[in-house]
Order: structure tokens, then C-alpha cells, then sequence
């Protein structure tokens, strides 16, 4: 029933034509990209780490791990390539952000320019609650 | 204070609207690059003619054109919105013979490549081959088309994404050539 395209989705939802439900693909890499080498159970944990922290670019809402698109691909392949070099996780994901900017990871650092949204929740709950606190002091004095 | 306290509500609520309203004409699909005014990275590749004679040279690097403004433009026969910017590059091509237009056949047989050319006119001063992508990554692409303008010095100044639009010499090129 799986026909050979079908191997593509990597971990997907996908409707064949033979059957209306959602089947779960098998976990294959299309042979044509298959070019990451072996790898030791820890490499091969921290490359499902590393690329569920970085975004697809051309697919915004996934990381390149759920994602088949072309550039995913070749981006997982980087991050293949570049643990079996030895580097460390920091290094490829600055070598991401050097290239495809803050964007590309799920995980953005706290900056200058991102510092109202990391803050201002905070101070939401914060002045939420001083407005709570005072509107049930003044009616509880009447 | 009952005044403010009916109406600041609603002011509040129409400034968000008014800023929600703005975010709508906003393109997520667009991302900024973060390698504007920074150094073109380097490369080192075959041009479409040693790719197709399967030459072993794969010399050029982007000092070919030190001391020269140019246009790295990155396309493929694959790409549907090429064909919309193409006749563009062509005019470009035609009017500035002192601009060099490299082209970057991303991800592209050479062999389509240079048919895809032959059909439809070869705007580039020479055709450079990525086969795996792997430039295109050194440079941030994300979606083909994608045009950037490098500076004498070698720094990117300007890149479009999508395809480049009627008016992208007089308000992308004519700036830096004047300067």
C-alpha cells in the first residue's frame, strides 16, 4: 500500500490515495539525501536535538526536523556533517544564526530587542495584579 | 476619573487594532537578512561550462571581481518565479555592460541549466554552479530568486528576495554606482 514516495515523509501525516485515514509514515530519509554518515546513539541524539531547535525557513511553523522541504533537508544534512566534524552544539547553531539570523532558532536568547517580550508578560501579571489587589481593598473598606 | 474610566478602554483597544491592522500588510514569509553589510562569503566554484565538461577546476571565488560592484544572482531552471524576473536581468543586462551579473545555478542539473538558458536568453556574465546547495546556505538563501548586490570591496549591500522588480537598477544599483 505505501507507495515509494511515500518513504519522503519523514515522521508525517499523510493521506494515501488508497485509504481516507491519516497513516504514520515510516521514519526513512529519501535515499537521493541520504548522505549523513553512521552515527553513535549520542550523535544521533543530539542531531534530533539541534535540529528541532532550529526553524525551516521556508515552512516557518516546524523545525527542519518535521519538515521534508529541500532546504530542511539540506540543513539536517549541515548539522550531520558538521557533528561528525566534531563540532560543538553552540557552534552549529551559531553557524545557523550566522547565516539565517536569530529566526532560525526556536530557542532565541534574550536581547536588547526581544526584551519586552521576555519581560512584558511579567509585567502584565505584575500590574494585573496590583489593579486586582487595589480594586478589592477599596471595596472591602465600604 | 469616571471619564477615563468608560473611555480608556476603548482607547486602548483601538490603538492594538490600529497595530494589528499594520501587522497584517507585514510579510512573514520575509526574513530579513543578517548579511547585509557584512563581507559576501567566500566560495569556490566551477562556472556551468567545466560543470557540464566535467572539468576538475573549481577556482572561482568572489575575488574575480574585487574592486567591482556585482550582482550575485541565484536562480535554477526549477524555479517558477525566475522566469518573471528574467526578462528584467536580461534588460539589466543589456543597458549596463559595466555591471557583471554572475548567476548562481542553485541546486540545478547544468546540463537543464544551460538549456533553460539557451531558451531563454543568458543575461549573466558567468554562470557559477552550487550542485548541493551548500553556497546558497553560506548565504543565507532561503527561496530562489534571490539577488545581491556586493560592493567594490566585497561587502553584500542590498539583497531581494522573489524576484527583483522592474525599477531594481534605479532604486538598488544607481545609489551604490553613484556613491
Amino acid at each position: 500500500m505505501h507507495k515509494k514516495e511515500d518513504s519522503f515523509s519523514l515522521g508525517l501525516f499523510y493521506k494515501t490515495k488508497e485509504s481516507n485515514f491519516l497513516e504514520y509514515a515510516q521514519a526513512t530519509l529519501p535515499v537521493e539525501n541520504n548522505t549523513k554518515p553512521s552515527m553513535s546513539i549520542l550523535d544521533e541524539e543530539r542531531f534530533h536535538k539541534l535540529t528541532s531547535e532550529l526553524r525551516c525557513l521556508v515552512c516557518q511553523n516546524q523545525t527542519i526536523a518535521d519538515s521534508n522541504a529541500g532546504l530542511a533537508v539540506d540543513l539536517k544534512n549541515q548539522v550531520a556533517e558538521q557533528i561528525g566534524e566534531g563540532k560543538t552544539n553552540d557552534e552549529i547553531l551559531s553557524y545557523m544564526e550566522e547565516r539565517y539570523g536569530e529566526f532560525v532558532l526556536y530557542n532565541p536568547q534574550m536581547s536588547v530587542e526581544n526584551l519586552g517580550l521576555w519581560v512584558g508578560p511579567f509585567l502584565v501579571v505584575i500590574a494585573a495584579i496590583f489593579i486586582a489587589v487595589n480594586t478589592i481593598n477599596k471595596h472591602s473598606k465600604k | 476619573m469616571s471619564l477615563i474610566r468608560v473611555w480608556l478602554p476603548l482607547v486602548i483597544l483601538l490603538s492594538i487594532a490600529v497595530i494589528f491592522v499594520f501587522g497584517l500588510k507585514n510579510d512573514p514569509s520575509y526574513i530579513p537578512s543578517v548579511r547585509i553589510d557584512k563581507k559576501a562569503p567566500s566560495f569556490s566554484l566551477q562556472t556551468l561550462e567545466q560543470a557540464i565538461n566535467k572539468s576538475d577546476d573549481s577556482k572561482i571565488s568572489p575575488k574575480n571581481w574585487e574592486g567591482k560592484i556585482w550582482i550575485l544572482n541565484v536562480f535554477a531552471s526549477w524555479c517558477v518565479a525566475c522566469n518573471i524576473e528574467h526578462p528584467i536581468l536580461m534588460k539589466l543586462a543589456n543597458e549596463n555592460s559595466n555591471i557583471k551579473i554572475i548567476g548562481l545555478a542553485y541546486k540545478d542539473n547544468p546540463d537543464k541549466t544551460k538549456e533553460w538558458l539557451r531558451k531563454n536568453g543568458n543575461p549573466y556574465d558567468m554562470v557559477l554552479v552550487d550542485l548541493n546547495g551548500n553556497v546558497g546556505i553560506d548565504y543565507g538563501v532561503y527561496g530562489v530568486p534571490e539577488t545581491f548586490i556586493i560592493d567594490s570591496v566585497g561587502m553584500i549591500r542590498y539583497k531581494n528576495v522573489g524576484p527583483i522588480q522592474p525599477t531594481f537598477y534605479e532604486d538598488h544599483l544607481l545609489p551604490f554606482i553613484n556613491n
